[in-house]
Parts: structure tokens; sequence; C-alpha cells
């Protein structure tokens, strides 16, 4: 048995797929044997829909069964709810938690106190991080849909953000207690990207702030990647322009296809040249973060929980 | 007006279901144009784009983006975040400008807070730890910010021949890339409500007369804080609302009329997305919310739409003629068929993206589109700009640069 629940953070830029790659990494993960629980935490409901269920309620709910044979639980944590709950463990504050709620201290201190929010979020992915049922963990590992690239940093780094404000106190504790969980050898924080510039640039400066905090990288994962459809030959064909619109269009004829579309495919072809030597660029410039790439396929027929099950064999090596 | 009617505008800028561009920034009625959508669609691009545009064609522009990619930002002239509007070189024609600027939140908070408070309530307001943490990390400070913003620079006036007059005739905004988009909308209401809230009002009053009455809920709650938070905590609060609470009016006041700005009739929201199921379910989302809200909608922009070539190979016969050419063929046979399988490759994008504007179509009927074709690479400067520009106006590329 592990000595700690893994985890496993995924980030991104907006429009790259991270749900899709969190819940396929959890899919992944359980193994025969194994429970998983995907939690999200910005109240967006993306799990529900990818998994076409209704809303998830702030309840661990069996949501999948893994390729493996093991067990997917989903969680959606709101900071209200978290709250609440953190009050009733620690303090069995029944009555006093809902005088909270009347003053407006609920909203206040999951939307204007700074930083607690964050605390609350992950403080409950901690709380089931730490919880055993019977012998061992009650999981055995958690994959978090975290916020995007950009405020992953400070998500993660609850601790900067009350510095100041709770000097003392359980939520002091509680956020160094969460610190040592996020930089721990059994956390992983992935980001997920497409061979695009902006989304790659974004990358490259989230691992170099989470570096710069001590937080653990994980894999990048390149999402939506397209096949390749021509082949060293047909490059070398299409720079030289060793072929032209004639032998084209006579090959096509061939095959009973118009062959005044000729110049129309050599424009795609290149097109096409163009865009994967972009994507070369991007894909050297991932490599060059030292970090593993796994790569993963644009699926044409669109996510569903067939593309899960596949998504999350290609996924194998983030185990 | 009534809340209960919700207006769709769609104004004469639209013409066959398609935004007319042109005629929407040539429309001196047009002051404020407001970009949204969910993250990674080419919002901060498309602002760029319109804000050159109607720049190039005359207009007096201010461009106000929240977090633009570097080599884009670069591009305007953006090197520095300095929260100050600064020209943009290179921008052609005689008549018109363009300024741009990136948005510091916290140093719009700042000044915020210095203009409506004395000289020495605003030092202790600016050194309280809530207030640092608020207006640097509070989501949804920085689209509070961006809207406060906004309306300084839209009642920003410069002396002119006829008087005073407006210091920029047209702001196009680029929201922020919030967890949700629409939170630009709430953000100010939701700052409002709990600066002005019954739990801060209480914090701050006396225990005598009617409040005694609720003291006693009061100390079970406030040593419920204490316990959790410690009392330095409790301490640093009601510093920050006592030096805060007589800003609470001016706030409100502030986020009602940003609110009113942005149902002006000097107001139009153009909503951005990309041809892909979760950008046009949240592009769906919003417009809804638009209207709900009677927010004047001047249309939806598609970014990164593929096209397809209409030279009547059909994505089955490319697959079928690419099948029997890789068996047997002529010399080029091998990379006709390769060339085949990008075309059947290529036309099943388009006819997924098509789909997907189809169902947008069919569910707003009434919402002007225009789709703006994939470039090839990201663009980096202020032709990459124009050529964008002409897209949106349906103008042939080039015929701006």
């Amino acid at each position: 048995m592990s000595n700690a629940t893994e985890l496993h953070v995924v980030t991104g830029k907006g429009g790259t797929g991270k749900t899709t790659v969190a819940a396929a990494l959890a899919m992944s993960l359980a193994g025969r044997g194994r429970r998983v629980l995907l939690c999200e935490v910005e109240g967006r409901q993306g799990i529900a829909q990818l998994f076409d269920v209704p809303p998830l309620p702030y309840a661990e709910r069996k949501i999948a069964v893994g390729p493996g044979g093991g067990e997917v639980y989903a969680l959606a944590i709101d900071p209200e709810s978290a709250l609440l709950e953190y009050l009733q463990m620690f303090y069995r504050l029944g009555r006093a938690g809902k005088a909270l709620d009347r003053f407006g201290i609920i909203d206040f201190a999951t939307t204007i106190a700074p930083g607690v929010r964050d605390v609350l979020l992950t403080g409950k992915v901690y709380e089931v991080a730490r919880r055993r049922d019977g012998g061992r963990f009650a999981y055995d590992a958690i994959v978090m849909d975290a916020p995007p690239t950009g405020r992953i940093t400070r998500f993660l780094n609850v601790n900067s953000e009350l510095a100041g404000l709770a000097k003392v106190g359980p939520i002091k504790r509680q956020a160094e207690s969460i610190m040592t969980m996020m930089r721990a050898t059994s956390t992983h924080v992935h980001l997920v990207t497409v061979l695009e510039e902006m989304p790659v640039t974004e990358t490259i400066d989230g691992i170099a702030d989470l570096e710069a905090e001590k937080l653990p990288v994980g894999h990048v994962v390149v999402n939506l990647i397209r096949p390749a459809l021509l082949s060293a030959e047909s490059r070398t064909a299409l720079e030289s322009d060793a072929v032209d619109a004639r032998v084209v269009g006579q090959a096509l004829e061939s095959v009973g296809l118009p062959a005044t579309a000729a110049e129309g495919l050599l424009d795609g072809g290149r097109a096409a040249l163009r865009r994967e030597d972009l994507e070369r660029d991007q894909r050297d410039v991932l490599s060059g973060s030292g970090r593993p790439v796994i790569e993963l396929p644009r699926l044409a027929g669109g996510i569903d929980l067939g593309a899960l099950y596949e998504l999350a064999g290609e996924l194998e090596d983030m185990r | 007006m009534s809340r209960d009617r919700p207006r769709v505008v769609i104004d004469d800028s639209s013409r066959d279901g398609r935004i007319d561009v042109d005629a929407l920034l040539a429309d001196r009625g047009t002051e404020i144009i407001v970009c949204c959508g969910s993250g990674g669609v080419g919002k901060t691009t498309t602002s760029a784009a319109l804000a050159l545009r109607a720049a190039e064609q005359g207009r007096t522009v201010c461009v106000l983006t929240i977090d633009p990619a570097r080599r884009l930002a670069q591009s305007m002239g953006l090197t520095e975040l300095d929260n100050t509007p600064r020209p943009v070189a290179g921008v052609r024609g005689d008549t018109g400008s363009l300024d741009a600027m990136m948005l510091d939140m916290k140093r719009t908070f700042d000044e915020v807070v210095e203009r409506h408070a004395s000289p020495e309530k605003a030092q202790q307001i600016l050194q309280n730890p809530f207030y640092i943490a608020l207006s640097s990390s509070f989501a949804g400070t920085q689209e509070y910010m961006a809207m406060e913003k906004l309306g300084q620079l839209h009642a920003e006036s410069v002396a002119g021949a006829g008087g005073a007059e407006k210091r920029y005739d047209l702001i196009v905004v680029d929201t922020p890339p919030s967890r949700s988009a629409l939170d630009f909308l709430d953000a100010p209401e939701r700052l409002s409500s709990l600066l002005d809230g019954r739990f801060l009002k209480l914090l701050l009053m006396p225990a005598k007369g009617p409040a005694r009455l609720l003291s006693a809920g009061l100390g079970l709650v406030t040593g419920a804080l204490n316990k959790v938070l410690g009392a330095q905590f409790l301490t640093d609060l009601q510093g920050f609302i006592a030096a805060f609470d007589t800003l609470f009016g001016g706030f409100r006041q502030r986020a009602e009329a940003t609110y009113s700005l942005l149902q002006a009739d000097e107001t139009r929201f153009v909503v951005v997305a990309a041809p892909e199921p979760a950008a046009m379910r949240e592009a769906s989302y919003f417009v809804e919310r638009l209207a709900g809200e009677q927010m004047p909608l001047a249309g939806l922009v598609v970014n990164r739409v593929h096209a397809d070539a209409d030279d009547g190979i059909t994505a089955a016969a490319a697959e079928a003629g690419a099948a029997r050419l890789r068996t047997a063929g002529p010399p080029a046979g091998p990379v006709t068929a390769e060339l085949l399988a990008v075309r059947a490759d290529r036309l099943a994008v388009a006819d997924r993206e098509r789909h997907q504007q189809r169902a947008f179509g069919s569910a707003h009927p009434s919402v002007p589109t225009v789709a703006v074709p994939a470039l090839p690479s990201d663009v980096h400067d202020l032709d990459g700009l124009r050529q964008i520009g002409d897209l949106l106006a349906g103008q042939p590329v080039g015929s701006s640069t």
C-alpha cells in the first residue's frame, strides 16, 4: 500500500481540454481494485457535462468504471459547502454555522476574504486525501480539474495569499498543512496545452512559476494532436516542386476525380506542411522544458465516454 | 425600461444575418464595443483588430486590453503595464488615432481610493492587508476594475475646437479571461453588495440601542471567527471596514453607473467564440444573458474557422480516391493519395465547425454572425490585425494593407 494518496492537479489554458484530460487521467488511474476521485473547483459543472449526467452535488458520487476495473468517483467542491462542513467538523458549529450564514459571513469568507476561498477548496482536497477507510486511504488517487494555467500557482500556493491575514490559528495551520501536501512527492501538477504558440508560451511560463514556488511539476499533456497526413517523401516532393498540377491532375483522373482540383489540393498540401512546421516548432519549445510530454490525439467523433476510455489508454504512462 | 421584456438589440449594422462591421465602426453613435467570450477564443486579437480598423477609418479610438499575448502587446507598443493609454505607432490615415492600454487592476483600484478618500484615510486603506489582498487577488476585482477603467475613459474629455469634447469617440474593451465569461457583469454588484453587507455593518455598529438585541448572536459569530482565523484577522478586518465605510456609497453608485453605461445605446457587445462545442455553448449562454440584462448585442464573431475549398470533391470521394491511389496508379499516385487525405481531413473539420455554427444559428436565428477564417499563424503585428479586420468586415484580405 502506498503511504499517501496521489494527487494529480490538471491545469491548462482555456480551450485546451483540461477537463477532458483530467477525466481521462482519472479513468486511467482507476486500475483494478483502485478508487479514484475526480473533482472540480470552479463551479463550472464541467465533469457533469462531460459525462452527460445531472449537475454534481457537494458529495462524492460514483461516475464511471476505469478500463482496468477500478472505480471513479466525482465531486464538485464549492467553497460555501466546504466552509460549513469545515466548521461542523472541527468546531461542531451547527448553530453558529447557520448564524454565520445569516450574517452574510459565509458569503464574505468565501468571496472577499483574501485567500480563504482557495484554502477551503484545496482544504477539502486535503481532507479527502487524508481520509482513511479501514486500514487504507479512502482513495488511491485524486485528480483535480484545477483553475487555468494563468492562476494555478496562486491557487495552489495558498500560504502566500493568507500571509499577513490569518497570522495564527487553525486557518493558518490548515494552510501550512495544505502547502506540505502540495509540495509532496505524491503530488503532480500537469499542464495541458495544444500545439499553438500562445498556449505553449503560457505552459512554459506556468512551469517556471510553479518551479519558483517549489510546486512539483508533472507531465505536459499535448492535447488535440492531428495526425501527420503527409509522408517525408511527399514533403520533399511538394517542397521541391517535383509534383505539379499536371501530374496530380493525371492521378486524379485515373480514379475518376476532376483534374481541375489539383491546384487546390497542392495548396492544401503546402498549407498542411506549414502547419506541421509550426507545430514542430512548438513541440521543440515544449521538449525544451525538460518535462515529460504526452500527446493525445484529436478524436474525430468528439468526446464521449468511449473517447474518454480511448484517451485513458493513452495516458497510461502518467500512472 | 421593462426588465421582463428582454431585447436582443440587432441594429442596422447587420445585413443578411452577418454583422456589418464597417457600418458598426463608422456609426458615431457606437462609443463602446465590449468583446466577450470564453478563454482562448481570440478576444484580444478581435478587440485589437476592431480598434485598429476603426482608427484607420478615422475614429479616435482607445483599446483597453487585460492580458494580451506578449508579442501582440509589443506590436501595439504595450511594453509596460502602466495603466495609461499610449499611442500606437504605425496607424494609417490622417484623421483617426489609436491608443492602447493594458489594465493594472491594483493601480486602478488605488486611484479610486485616492480620488475618493482624504489623503490620511486613503493611506490607511492602502496599507490594510485586506485592501491589499482585495485589490490584487480577489476573483472579480479585475472585472470590476476593467469596468471602472472603461467608465473613466468614457468620461474623459479634452479641449477641442468646439469646447470640451470626448478624448475618445470609440473605446474597445477586451474582457478579462474569467472563470466564467460573465463575471464582469456580476463583479460590480457582488463587490458592492459584499462591502455593503449586513455583517460588515454589524461589525462597525456600537453595541447599543436595537443593535444590542443582535449582539448575542454577533458575539457567537465573532467568537467563532476568532477561533478559526485568529484575533488579528478580525482587528484588521474592522480597520479595513471602518476606513472603507465612507467609500461604500460611492462604490455602489459607480457600479450602478457602469452597469447602465453597458445598457446604453452607445454600447455594443460583440460575443467572440471559436467553432468548438464548449466555446459555442458559452457564447449561447452569453447571448441569452445579455438579452436578459438588456445589453445591446451587435452579434457573434466566430474565430479560427476552417473553410473548405469548393471544387466538387466530397470527403467521401476524396477518401475513396485516396484508397485507390495508394494501391495502384500513376507515378504521382502516392502523393496525390496523401493530398486527398489532407483534403478529406479538412472537409471533416469544416463540416464539424459548420455543424457547431448551425446549431448556434438555429438557437439564435436573429443574432448576426461573422466567421473569421483561421490564419496559418498567430497575429503579432499591425498587418496581421489589418488582415483580421478585413476578414471581420468581409472584405478581401489586403484591401486595407
